[in-house]
């Protein structure tokens, strides 16, 4: 670290207990909530396991809200893990947005497993309130004050983020590299990856999130006064948006994990260009427009916002397939890198969301759209983002961090069985979409059986995987001393 | 339709799989110059980035023109209500013939639902949302006979997944 960096990095000491209760929640959540997912993959191929529906979907509901929550808590971690190198960060708001998020999550559990909440984690206005008898106002305002409570936890870490970037860069902007990729100030080397993924990611998330905050404020106030009732199509536009955001700010805080420890292995750098630049900035914008993709099927929208979110979904797959995944392979060819744990998670990571690209693409064309919307063919393409993804960021962050990497052997075979089994699930869920298998049916017809089972038996694999990697993380992680730096040079 | 789509999705990641793994398997030894291996990749970047590019503006246009949402020239197609609400449908009509140009006009009673149309193969042959305050115009000419289904295909509470309805088409006189 140079002086300038020294003078502005958080403590090493302060950083590490916050991100080590952050992680380790994360992977025993997770792993309990891939159990969740099996089950209902299970329920659905009918032989192993038969649920009751309503069970079913609280299930759904349980794993939808989980996985994205959990999945954002974990990207969260270590987007402000690594942002804390640049910036001063305070540990103890990042706490509290801990514990106000395990606030949030036991109003949400509670919701559903007690009070039998079961709109999905996308709440689509207005059926929370539309249970007929299935649960009570008071279940449905508990789920959203929930989520609502989750917002808040976020922004306020996020405001924290925002001080301290404004502190150091002088504006959002600037830490985004504005002023370099327009000529304003010289390409400086040194401006750290880290700090350009955060800008976009504060940008983009506080929109999504101020949005979401509106759109379950409304909701909340349907459930109090439902003559109070908003137009149906506009509260659609507003979840997906908050949706689309949030789950995308996930991704791209969940990817610093691989700007920051790839090229510690690969003994190469990653420094910041003009097209980099460009490809977040790009990306930014994207993120905020692209969301008519997901209405589609609403022929009441106009027609340039169906255009717009065709061509948009199209566009923003370039930066990351020419940037990011191009970037990570470039760093890795002819590297002589060390391949365990934790680097092979992290190509891996890269692969899946390369790979969940392409059927996200190809379901964002209107054509396709028309026989593909609402089929398992969507969680096919965001299982291949999330669970080959952005789960094996967190996970191979955690690995590096724990220097869990050394165990060598035994990382990669987890690796390899935690890849097959992902691969064989969002395979599962894509044949099943294009046999035009609906999503979110908690029963299936015969010929759909199948395919449930060999995605249940798929879960259970990458079950295994998860916790052939997480559990000697687990072990370690208490003790371990989070090395910011030398792990990789050690290959 | 439904096969090809999915053969093309494979085949995309198939290629992106196999590039993975072609860098994996080169991931050795080591060559110090990376200035380099990078020379030569921001040139490959290059040519991929312009590939994608002009790939989406071939596929953009010919998959946006004509509109693919736009209502059927068809003079005055036979309009069929369709209702949908917690947990059942409600058609106008339930018999069609071929060839007869039909437009249903979707809308909800209570919460969203998707309205779906399943062949006698039990593909998908079209959608559209069904949505509480609007009307969703869907253009259908049914071109075989048989047997053919309307599932929801927007979660809409607990017997989401009994929400059927069924439409027989039959051959024109
Ligand atoms: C062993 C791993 C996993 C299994 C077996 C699994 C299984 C499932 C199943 C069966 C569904 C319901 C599909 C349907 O619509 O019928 C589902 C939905 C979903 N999963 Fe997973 N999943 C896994 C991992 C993950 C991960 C890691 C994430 C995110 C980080 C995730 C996020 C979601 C989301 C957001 C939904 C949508 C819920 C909804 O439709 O409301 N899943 N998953
Ligand atoms: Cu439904």
């Amino acid at each position: 670290m140079t002086t300038t960096e020294l003078r502005y990095a958080t403590p090493e000491a302060q950083r590490a207990p916050v991100v080590k209760l952050y992680l380790g929640i994360g992977l025993l959540v997770f792993a309990g909530l891939m159990l969740v997912g099996a089950l209902m993959r299970a329920a659905q191929g009918a032989t192993m396991l038969t649920l009751a529906p309503d069970v079913f979907y609280q299930l759904m509901t349980l794993h939808g809200a989980g996985m994205v929550g959990t999945a954002g808590l974990a990207a969260l971690a270590v987007n402000w893990y690594f942002l804390s190198q640049h910036v001063q960060l305070n540990p103890k708001i990042f706490l509290a947005t801990l514990l106000l998020s395990l606030v949030a999550v036991a109003m949400i559990v509670g919701s559903i497993l007690i009070g039998h909440f079961a709109a999905a984690w996308t709440f689509l206005y207005p059926l929370p309130a539309f249970s007929l008898g299935q649960w009570s106002k008071g279940a449905a305002l508990t789920f959203v004050g929930g989520l609502l409570l989750l917002g808040v936890a976020f922004l306020l870490v996020y405001l924290d983020m925002g001080v301290a970037i404004v502190r150091r860069y002088g504006s959002i902007a600037r830490a985004l590299g504005l002023p370099m990729l327009f000529g304003r100030e010289p390409i400086d080397a040194t401006h750290s990856p880290t700090v350009v993924a955060s800008a976009m990611v504060l940008i983009v998330n506080v929109a999504g999130i101020a949005v979401g905050a509106i759109v379950l404020i409304m909701t909340m106030l349907h459930l109090i006064y439902p003559a109070l009732a908003p137009d149906a199509l506009l509260m659609k536009n507003l979840i997906f948006f908050f949706g689309h955001v949030f789950i995308n700010a996930t991704i791209y805080s969940a990817v610093i994990a691989v700007y920051e420890i790839l090229p510690l292995y690969a003994r190469r750098p990653w420094r910041v260009s003009r097209p980099f630049l460009a490809a977040w900035l790009a990306v930014t914008l994207m993120v905020l427009a692209v969301y008519p993709h997901h209405l589609l099927m609403d022929f009441a929208m106009p027609p340039w916002m169906a255009i717009m979110g065709q061509i948009v979904s199209y566009a923003s797959g370039i930066p990351v397939l020419v940037m990011t995944a191009f970037g990570g392979l470039m760093l890795v060819y002819r590297s002589g890198i060390r391949w365990d744990a934790a680097s092979s998670l992290l190509v891996l990571s890269l692969f899946g969301w390369a790979a969940g690209i392409i059927p996200a693409v190809i379901d964002g064309m209107i054509h396709v759209n028309l026989v593909m919307h609402n089929t398992l063919w969507v969680p096919g393409h965001f299982h291949f983002y999330l669970l080959l993804g952005v789960l094996p960021m967190v996970l191979g962050f955690a690995s590096y961090l724990c220097a869990n990497g050394q165990q060598g052997r035994t990382g990669l075979v987890a690796v390899a069985v935690y890849a097959t089994g992902g691969t064989l699930l969002c395979l599962s869920f894509l044949v099943s979409g294009a046999l035009s298998v609906p999503r979110r049916f908690a029963v299936h017809e015969e010929s759909w059986q199948w395919l449930g089972n060999v995605g249940a038996l798929s879960g259970g694999i990458v079950l295994i995987g998860t916790l052939m990697i997480a559990v000697p993380i687990l072990q370690k992680l208490p003790r371990a001393r989070l090395a910011s730096t030398g792990i990789g040079a050690r290959a | 339709m439904h096969i090809s789509i999915l053969l093309v999705s494979l085949l995309g990641m198939g290629f992106i799989a196999a590039v993975f793994g072609f860098v994996v398997l080169n991931s050795g030894p080591r060559d110090e110059d990376f200035g380099g291996i990078a020379k030569r990749g921001y040139f490959i970047r290059l040519w991929w980035f312009i590939g994608l590019c002009a790939a989406g503006v071939l596929v953009s246009v010919w998959s946006l023109i004509p509109f693919p949402l736009q209502a059927s020239s068809a003079e005055s197609p036979r309009i069929i209500q369709a209702v949908g609400r917690q947990w059942s449908w409600e058609l106008a009509s339930n018999s069609v013939e071929t060839g007869e140009p039909v437009r249903f006009r979707v809308t909800s009673q209570d919460v969203n639902h998707g309205f779906a149309i399943y062949g006698p193969d039990d593909k998908i042959v079209a959608q559209t949302q069904a949505m509480p305050g609007y009307f969703n115009d869907l253009d259908v000419t049914f071109e075989h006979a048989g047997k053919y289904r309307v599932l929801c295909l927007e979660y809409c509470g607990v017997a989401h997944h009994a929400m059927v309805a069924e439409i027989a088409v039959t051959e024109k006189h």
